[in-house]
């Protein structure tokens, strides 16, 4: 199976001139076609960096110092502005954590989805109007005409991510980057949107990168998980397997810090202090090995 | 804006003009100079003042005088102007026309510059066109329109441009319209060669109110370019595939012009304000050129009403700027 | 105590805020123009080459000394009457300062008097003072200045108080909204509970607090107080006499503007670099003086 994403030796860091933060150190991950694989972590731990490197959309004072990130043979760092805003939004796209401000206040839904067909697909007004109204009611938006007419505050957050997700979709991406999609939503709301990707996934055959940092959400969608922490990923490998058996015991500890819903009786365990400063000398060692004299944190 | 509101906004600007022409009138009233006396050739009996003064009722105590001008206006008499013979009402809309025609060239084209530069500045943002922008605004922010009128009137006589310095009109040609509105009217007729003489005459006083508020709408419009180019949905556009040209254009600017049309709007009044000088410098035969003539012959009811004009076009303006913004804001539409 | 305003400046005091004023270009650069002009109205006498009224009608309508026709010692040449402009200009600036400051002075009292009750004691004197405001903004400015200065008399004095009665709504305005937000800041509701009367707390915490805004509009006011003279003096309403002001120097010069445009020419480009210093001025410390304030 050939790789849609192939992120090798990522090394990323933040700040200032002479002794930048690390905060990727090393990241391999890869994801093949049609895979939905969930890159999961505390906050902090780095994987909204992944992503963020992956789409090109860096804070300013990130600088990727080593790696190469592989997306359909081509190398996502080293690319063009044009090639690269030839391929977002067509090959690659982002489901964006919050949906309240996602979406342009003053222009309406339907012309707001319609960007990326016009744009990628070159359709005109017309086609792109059907196809926008299509593409509401896939992912179950009632009365998509009229909501295609309407302004963003005229919605609720959880209809406002369904467009979101639909304008992820809409041209047939082959990688879709999932930030957090569910964290700003109601409970309520959370499975639903879950579902509907579980469901627009099945459907288009699209690859995810899923980054979230709630165990039970990967459990419902990723085929494929990278646990990562201060930025290393510690484990890889398949959901079920991970889950079974975690072979890293930063992993063990996720799990046991983790509520769960057929155990409501378990004690919760805070990752062991331990542990964590354990993992903590690990990095500095790395950045010691990389950088000598450049103490990471 | 809501029926209801508008009504209520329209009806809160009867006390302002209440204030506004109480407040004029007795200022007036103070007056040292004696018009009446101004109006009489030298070496007029008593009598003849006296009686002068009897006609125009300058001998009836002030509060009296005002109630009767009150009266009066409300039943669209606004009295005849002292120096020129003629019924203040129709003076002021003869020439209202011109000064409409000359407020809202500016404007456009201050909106014009403004936008432009803005854009600009933004598109080149921490780079060279940002800080060249920057810098033309300073001085654009802070020379007042009449120093831009007397430049240009020396830019024409030292340097030579070609453009007219004086009058709305070449004096040779002679228009007996329908309107007032001239250059509306040229457009309506098809007359191009009439209408290019106008647009030359009328385009340096135009620039020099308009440079003033371009200077603002720029300085606003980038700071609130920026900050939309800050949000989350700009960046959602960029992973659009979007360039960034598009972007500032076709996301950004829509919500920027809010804030701006709110920010910019008392600066409108303004410029009207300052159609006073400009026309008087460029010999434009508008309001703000006879509010000037009728101050100096100390002709009160032309004054009066003349101001009492000028306050009703600024509450038109606040009005047309407050629903300007309600209309491009579509949290405020369906209210 | 007024903490806030000592915890606002930095943390070395009085040096510490020069330190910051001067480091920043607008101010320094602004400043220089400014400190310029007060010197020359200053020492006026003495820069001056010549007497500002002394006419002689031999040498009039001579041009700047770089062109041809010029004579040593009239500098910028002269007018109509022989009067060497040089010299006028800078007698000149001494009528733009006086007014400036004076009428910048005088709107800055009326407009932060009347703000700061309004915007402090709220409800009916706030709702008075506003419509005052309301109505005040109604009138064309220049218009109502030519009108005031017209029915006063023209001379100085009159300029001086019709730019105060005419622009107070913009301290006012400014100062309403700030101390309005300043009215539910923590340190006034503790002036308040310490005991200290409202008239107290009004001038001891919240002006401090005010302050820095004020000395910004006080030099965007100069500005516009010179301006203005000059609009007045070029409509004719300002001083009588034939002593120069820039503006009476412009209206002279657009008479002869075919035959001698340096007339002209002059008065306005010395206007134009004084409006941008004192603007760039105001703008610098406004950027200085506004992260201090609001931290």
């Amino acid at each position: 199976m050939t790789a849609v994403l192939d992120i090798r030796g990522l090394h990323l860091a933040i700040g200032g001139r002479h002794r930048p933060t690390p905060i990727l150190r090393g990241v391999d991950l890869t994801i093949g076609v049609g895979e939905v694989h969930g890159l999961v972590g505390e906050s902090g731990a780095g994987k909204s960096m992944v992503g963020r490197a992956l789409l090109g959309i860096l804070p300013g004072a990130a600088v990727i110092e080593e790696g190469r990130i592989d997306f359909l043979g081509r190398d996502m760092i080293r690319l063009s502005e044009r090639e690269r805003r030839r391929l977002l939004g067509r090959e690659i796209s982002l489901i964006p954590q919050d949906p309240m401000t996602a979406l342009n206040p003053v222009r309406r839904i339907g012309a707001q989805v319609a960007d990326v067909l016009r744009l990628h697909l070159g359709l005109n007004d017309r086609a792109a109007w059907t196809r926008v109204v299509e593409l509401l009611d896939e992912v179950h938006i009632r009365e998509p005409e009229r909501v295609a007419r309407r302004y963003p505050h005229e919605l609720s957050g959880g209809m406002r991510q369904r467009v979101l997700i639909a304008t992820a979709f809409a041209c047939e991406p082959k990688l879709i980057v999932a930030d957090e999609p569910t964290t700003a939503l109601d409970v309520t709301v959370q499975r639903q949107i879950l579902r509907l990707i579980r469901e627009m996934q099945a459907n288009h055959g699209t690859a995810i990168l899923f980054i979230t940092h709630d165990l039970g959400v990967v459990a419902k969608i990723c085929g494929t998980i990278s646990v990562i922490h201060g930025g290393r990923i510690l484990e890889h490998g398949s959901t079920e397997a991970i889950f079974k058996r975690p072979t890293h015991p930063y992993t063990s500890a996720l799990f046991a810090a983790t509520p769960r819903y057929d155990r409501p009786g378990d004690q919760l365990r805070p990752v062991p202090a331990t542990l964590l400063a354990e993992l903590a000398r690990e990095a500095r060692a790395l950045d010691e090995g990389r950088r000598p004299g450049a103490a990471g944190r | 804006m809501s029926r209801a509101q508008l009504l209520r906004r329209l009806l809160l600007t009867i006390p302002t003009l209440f204030g506004v022409a109480l407040i004029v009138f007795i200022l007036l009233r103070v007056v040292p100079g004696d018009p009446i006396a101004m109006m009489l050739p030298p070496g007029a009996g008593e009598e003849d003042i006296a009686r002068l003064r009897a006609l125009y009722g300058l001998d009836r105590p002030i509060l009296e005088q005002f109630l009767v001008w009150l009266g009066d206006a409300i039943g669209g008499d606004f009295g005849n102007s002292i120096s020129l013979r003629q019924d203040v009402l129709s003076l002021v809309f003869s020439r209202l026309p011109a000064t409409l025609e000359l407020a809202f060239v500016a404007v456009v084209l201050a909106i014009l510059l403004g936008t432009s530069m803005a854009l600009v500045g933004v598109y080149g943002a921490r780079r060279l066109p940002e800080w060249i922008v920057d810098a033309v605004n300073g001085v654009l922010l802070a020379i007042p329109d009449f120093l831009w009128g007397l430049v240009f009137i020396l830019a024409v006589v030292v340097l030579g441009w070609g453009l007219p310095i004086s009058g709305r009109i070449d004096p040779r040609l002679d228009i007996d319209w329908a309107t007032q509105f001239w250059i509306l009217e040229s457009i309506v007729r098809l007359d191009v060669d009439t209408l290019g003489v106008l647009l030359r005459h009328i385009l340096l006083p135009a620039i020099a109110l308009a440079l003033p508020l371009a200077a603002i709408i720029t300085r606003v419009l980038k700071a609130s370019l920026m900050e939309a180019m800050a949000q989350d949905y700009v960046q959602m556009a960029r992973l659009k595939g979007l360039s960034r040209g598009r972007i500032i254009v076709r996301e950004a600017l829509r919500n920027a012009a809010i804030p701006t049309v709110t920010l910019t709007g008392v600066q409108l009044t303004f410029l009207v304000g300052g159609t006073v000088l400009i026309e008087r410098i460029f010999a434009y035969q508008g309001i703000g050129n006879m509010a000037i003539d009728a101050v100096i012959n100390r002709d009160l009811p032309l004054i009066q009403g003349l101001i009492l004009t000028f306050a009703v076009l600024f509450i038109v303006i606040n009005l047309a700027v407050d629903l300007t913004y309600a209309a491009l804001n579509p949290r405020l539409r369906r209210g | 105590m007024a903490e806030p305003v000592a915890a606002a400046l930095p943390d070395d005091g009085a040096t510490g805020s020069v330190r910051a004023l001067l480091g920043n270009p607008r101010v320094v650069f602004g400043g220089a123009i400014v400190l310029l002009l007060v010197t020359v109205a200053l020492l006026a006498d003495v820069l001056a080459p010549a007497d500002p009224l002394a006419q002689d009608l031999l040498y009039s309508y001579l041009p700047p000394f770089w062109l041809e026709g010029a004579e040593p010692g009239y500098w910028l040449g002269t007018d109509s009457l022989g009067r060497d402009i040089l010299s006028r200009l800078i007698h000149a600036a001494r009528v733009a300062l006086v007014v400036a400051v004076i009428a910048a002075t005088a709107t800055a009292l009326i407009g932060t008097t009347l703000g700061l009750l309004a915007g402090f004691y709220g409800r009916w004197v706030d709702t008075v003072v506003s419509r005052l405001i309301d109505i005040w903004m109604a009138f064309p400015p220049v218009l109502l200045s030519i009108v005031l200065v017209a029915v006063l008399g023209a001379g100085l004095h009159s300029v001086i108080i019709a730019i105060a009665v005419i622009d107070w709504t913009r301290f006012a305005r400014v100062v309403r909204a700030e101390v309005m937000v300043q009215r539910e800041q923590d340190y006034v509701a503790s002036a308040v509970v310490i005991g200290l009367g409202r008239w107290r707390t009004l001038t001891g915490e919240i002006l401090p607090n005010v302050l820095p805004l004020l000395i910004t509009l006080f030099t965007l006011e100069m500005g516009i107080a010179i301006i203005v003279e000059a609009i007045l003096s070029f409509v004719g309403l300002s001083m009588a006499s034939d002593f120069p002001t820039w503006g009476g120097m412009i209206a002279e010069g657009r008479q002869v503007i075919h035959q001698a445009w340096w007339l002209m020419a002059f008065p306005i480009a010395v206007l134009i670099v004084v409006v941008i210093a004192l603007n760039m001025l105001g703008d610098g410390l406004r950027q200085v003086l506004d992260p201090v304030l609001r931290r």
